[in-house]
């Protein structure tokens, strides 16, 4: 671990502006990804700021019918609140099946968001990595590649993103409330949020430089039954292989987003629309492009077959 | 004593204390944090600086250059180590590679250097400005390419190719035929404790607070590789957070240790990161295995032979892993075989069970087959091959064999007769469900041990041995026996382990450590008694040493008054004669495992397990179970999630970390059952016991790997067994 300055931010609006001042300053929260990545010099920040004092903890109701959920509302908090469990358990449900009982009580909202892939040469400082070195070249690519990504993929990165929670906020159609560094405020849809690895797999998501999450969003419930399905190795902590998260209507009808797949939390739109016509179709759209390796080729069946146990068990 | 004739009625037969399913005397220092741990021993030595591994960035190669100017300039360093500056270095004899590479590197993360540095976050920081420039040379990182450069190698005390009849004949014309292939990956011991350790030398003599399962061996190793006398080395390693193997032997930990406590002219403690501890320290090999099985058309075996291919370094040694099919089933024909490959990953050596757990893993899914292909119960296939003699030399009978109990009882218990034997057709719910069983075996081994007790004027019994309880309970064991046989309760029995100033023990390993250890306090405890009755002037043969007193006809006398102010003290051995030739000894288990596969995802969890063991006595039916729940959950690890991935091109062993390298959760693990078969055994020792800590692991993988069978029908020869080798050919869902 570098040495490195320290800071407490007053305000949301000063956080940003502070992470503008300092070249290589990072925001702190629960700290349960960026300490384990300093201590391994994968990150390097040269400033803290601690944003856990800026009371961005509450989950409150909008005035649209939905939620908003303060930034720095812990894992184990959001997973618990009776509104959550009754309108968007889809949320509550992938949030229990991430981490552990420990890591859930210190990590944020905003955090969970930015955690890093859990790619094992992303991990090891002696190996190449364009995520963590960029133009280094990437180790995953032709090595072991068994829990990595299978669409959405570049010649650069193979990573996948491993949060739960991001995968239902992605089929719920979240929005990202931030600040930035000049004070102004903006709402990014969580469908612009996360970025493909591309040419440049160390940029991971569409924030700027100094820009704070305040809040994440949820529009007014949808109604229908939520299911998360994470398929492991292990029956608890463990990153998934495959996850699905689905929200089902009566009808048939509904959405669908995965993990353990790509870069970022997986769902494509057109895909949901094929709901009705069972697991094949849809996977078909979501997985259309696919190019996985040998090791993780698995990975198309596993979703197939996982989203066709999902709609079994929306219907029973 | 010497131990050459089988046992008689003896102290220990009382079994008062011995036998019961006492709580481990240790256990409150461990829940309530205070047992010392090597890293924690903030208090023994002063001025304690840390140290920081540098391990090598590539497989195979040398150092071209290496650039310690930035590292030199850290905030807070000390010293740093390296193979330029360390001086001439030996190496010890249960290395393969050396522990401080360089300019030539062996394997990936062998370490290359040490940083001391007044703080830990400053060794750290430091260590990471080492600036090293490598030439990278080509390696052999895949076994399967590997293994046809085979040589034959043998295992530890076994011939390299040993058989008896004609299996080349015999197969071929056997009416039924099994020939297969099987694959292990390589393991890591994935232990809780790091290796860790503090060094101080004080002039030329070195102390080392460590943790470690054979302090002998490792004073000597380290002796040798720092080129001082084995008696200026002292090694203290009284509670070890779980060895598994991986703590045999002198590792980088202690060395680096010694050398930067040299360098920086003060104590230096170092443990090993967890990144670091997969491809730094040891492992156990990958295995490919063909086994070939051919029998009448009744189930008896007529030829078996199993033939096993693994990897290491250059000098070092294969996994053994067809030692148990020389003993376990009976068969006129037949041939095993070791063969090693050289491979440039990291050091293969020793992890619970060394040869028997991945050797299982493949004989007893063979066995599974092969009552499939007879149209047998696989329980009663087992039944008709059972002998009660080693089958390579008929004339040695097994000491004790119940392996047909252990299979007809936990059959019984565990309701086998609801197994269908058609795979594949049962479901409950989501669940497609099935049963499996295997037979284990594993050697009971005999070492010399050694003890010492001290009698004191309060009447309190202590012992002191350099035996280690690397979690097993062997604090507890000792301090029954020395109960036992001074006839005091066991809150007058002190026990202190893991100290090269004491007398040297067996050790833990091998799940020798109980019975050795416990039979060498025997000895100590023989002695002590007769100095006692010595001193009082009793005919020691008719002493009886009971309620912490000694009574001789009508006379009684408390041992604290025996005693007296300066006390009595005894040391002696356990050495054993020839019974070791003379007969096999051996303990026995049948696993019983009932799985559910998920019909869409092909997930694998475990419902229900048992083991019915028959060892010997058991000294503590408390932690003896403790010992075959944790082998039980460690055979599930090895069926269905570890396995450490090999990069063939890199050369290195990719999850080298716990989130990486995946060990059962508690949510992966139902209620485990185990029984232990009433059995004493009087050919190994005086305590008549043998052992247990790896027996539980023993087969537990093959029947894992068979319930997966018998629940899907899909036989999977390759370990571990995760869902994606199941998903092409499970049911549309």
């Amino acid at each position: 671990m570098r040495s490195f300055t320290y800071e407490r931010a007053s305000s949301p609006a000063e956080a940003a502006a502070a992470a503008m001042r300092t070249e290589g300053a990072r925001f702190i929260a629960g700290g349960t990804n960026l300490l384990d990545l300093m201590k391994l010099e994968i990150e390097t920040p040269t400033h803290l700021i601690d944003v856990n004092g800026l009371a961005l903890d509450k989950i409150e109701t909008t005035t649209e019918g939905g939620l908003r959920i303060g930034a720095l509302v812990r894992n184990t908090d959001l997973a618990a609140d009776e509104r959550v469990r009754r309108d968007y358990g889809l949320l509550s449900r992938a949030l229990l099946a991430g981490a552990s009982g420990q890591l859930r009580n210190k990590a944020t909202t905003a955090g969970n968001l930015l955690q890093r892939t859990r790619c094992p040469y992303f991990y090891d400082t002696n190996q190449p990595c364009n995520k963590r070195q960029p133009g280094s070249g990437c180790a995953a690519i032709g090595g072991f590649t068994r829990p990595l990504a299978v669409i959405g993929t570049s010649d650069a990165c193979i990573a996948t993103h491993p949060s739960d929670m991001a995968v239902a906020m992605r089929a719920l159609d979240a929005t990202v409330e931030t600040v930035r560094s000049d004070g102004t405020v903006r709402g990014i849809p969580i469908a612009e949020f996360h970025r493909l690895p591309g040419d440049t797999p160390h940029i991971e998501t569409t924030l700027v430089p100094g820009e704070l999450i305040t809040a994440v969003t949820l529009p007014k419930p949808v109604g229908g039954k939520h299911i998360y399905r994470k398929v492991r190795d292990r029956a608890s902590y463990a990153f998934a292989l495959v996850s699905v998260g689905a929200i089902v209507q009566r009808d048939g009808t509904g959405r669908v987003a995965l993990g353990g797949v790509a870069h970022r939390p997986w769902r494509v739109e057109a895909a949901d629309a094929e709901m009705p016509r069972g697991a094949k179709a849809v996977a078909e759209r979501l997985l259309a492009g696919a190019r996985p390796t040998d090791e993780n080729a698995f990975k198309l069946p596993l979703v197939e077959r996982t989203l066709g146990a999902v709609l079994a068990e929306a219907k029973g | 004593m010497r131990f050459d004739t089988p046992a008689t009625t003896n102290p220990i037969d009382q079994l008062k204390i011995v036998g019961k399913p006492v709580d481990r005397i240790d256990g409150p220092l461990k829940t309530t944090g205070t047992a010392p741990y090597a890293y924690e021993r903030h208090d023994v030595v002063p001025n304690q600086a840390y140290g920081y591994v540098v391990g090598s960035a590539i497989a195979k190669g040398r150092i071209a250059s290496i650039d310690l100017s930035t590292a030199q300039r850290a905030p807070g360093f000390l010293a740093i180590v390296t193979a330029d500056n360390a001086g001439r270095l030996g190496r010890g004899r249960f290395n393969t590679a050396r522990l401080l590479g360089g300019p030539d590197i062996e394997h990936y993360h062998q370490a290359i250097a040490l940083v001391v540095a007044e703080t830990f976050e400053q060794a750290r920081a430091a260590a990471q400005l080492v600036r090293v420039d490598y030439v990278r040379t080509d390696g052999m990182f895949d076994l399967a390419a590997a293994k046809d450069s085979w040589t034959p190698a043998a295992g530890l005390g076994a011939p390299a190719d040993p058989g008896v009849g004609d299996f080349a004949g015999a197969f071929p014309t056997a009416p039924i035929q099994l020939d297969a292939a099987y694959t292990t990956p390589d393991h890591s011991h994935a232990m809780m404790e790091p290796h860790a350790s503090i060094a101080a030398w004080e002039g030329d003599s070195l102390t080392v607070w460590t943790s470690n399962q054979m302090i002998n061996w490792t004073v000597g190793d380290l002796a040798q590789t720092l080129g001082i006398a084995r008696e200026k080395v002292r090694l203290i390693s009284p509670f070890i957070g779980g060895g598994f193997g991986g703590k045999l032997f002198l590792r980088a930990d202690a060395l680096l240790a010694a050398l930067g406590a040299r360098a920086a002219r003060r104590p230096v403690k170092v443990a090993l990161p967890r990144p670091l501890m997969a491809n730094n320290t040891t492992h156990r090999p990958a295995t490919i295995q063909r086994i070939r099985i051919g029998a009448t058309r009744d189930g008896k075996i007529t030829a078996i032979g199993h033939e096993s291919w693994s990897g290491d370094l250059p000098g070092g040694g294969p996994e053994n892993a067809v030692q148990q099919t020389r003993l376990l089933y009976a068969g006129a024909n037949r041939m095993t075989a070791t063969r090693l490959a050289i491979l440039d990953l990291p050091e293969g050596n020793a992890m619970r069970a060394p040869g028997e757990a991945p050797g299982l893993m493949a004989l007893e899914i063979a066995m599974d087959e092969m009552a499939e292909k007879l149209g047998l119960d696989p329980i009663e296939f087992r039944v008709r091959n059972d002998t009660q003699v080693d089958p390579e030399n008929p004339g040695r009978p097994f000491s004790q064999r119940q392996l047909i109990e252990c299979l007809r009882t936990g059959a019984e218990r565990f309701g086998w007769n609801k197994r269908n034997a058609q795979p594949g057709r049962l479901r409950d719910g989501r669940w497609l469900t099935g049963m499996g069983v295997a037979a284990g075996l594993r050697n009971n081994l005999l070492t010399t041990s050694a003890a010492r007790v001290r009698l004191d004027h309060r009447g309190v019994v202590t012992v002191e041995t350099d035996m280690t309880d690397i979690g097993t309970g062997s604090y507890t064991i000792i301090a029954q026996t020395a109960a036992e046989m001074m006839g005091v309760p066991l809150d007058k029995v002190v026990v202190r382990l893991g100290d090269s100033s004491f007398p040297v023990s067996a050790g833990s390993g091998g799940q020798w450590g109980a019975n050795n250890s416990t039979a060498g306090v025997y000895a100590a405890c023989v002695k002590l008694r007769e100095a006692v009755a010595q001193k009082l002037g009793f005919n020691s043969a008719d002493a009886v040493f009971g309620d912490g007193q000694v009574r001789s006809g009508n006379r009684t006398v408390s041992l604290a008054e025996a005693a007296g102010e300066s006390g009595l003290v005894a040391e002696d051995a356990i050495e054993y004669g020839d019974l070791g030739k003379q007969y096999q000894q051996s303990t026995f288990v049948a696993h019983f495992v009932e799985v559910g596969v998920d019909v869409a995802t092909g997930e694998t969890h475990i419902r229900r397990m048992l083991a019915v063991c028959a060892a010997g006595r058991i000294l503590n039916p408390k932690s003896a179970r403790s010992q075959v729940i944790g082998a039980m959950t460690m055979g599930v690890g090895a069926a269905l999630m570890e396995q450490l991935a090999v990069d063939k091109r890199r050369g290195f062993f990719v999850n080298h970390d716990l989130a990486g390298y995946e060990v059962p959760v508690h949510a992966d693990i139902p209620h485990q059952e185990v029984i232990f078969l009433d059995e004493t055994d009087p050919i190994s020792s005086p305590m008549k016991a043998k052992g247990v800590g790896e027996l539980g692991l023993c087969g537990v993988g093959a029947a894992v790997a068979n319930a997966i069978y018998n629940a899907t029908g899909i036989r999977v020869r390759d370990y571990p067994i995760t869902l994606d080798k199941l998903l092409a050919g499970l049911p549309e869902a």
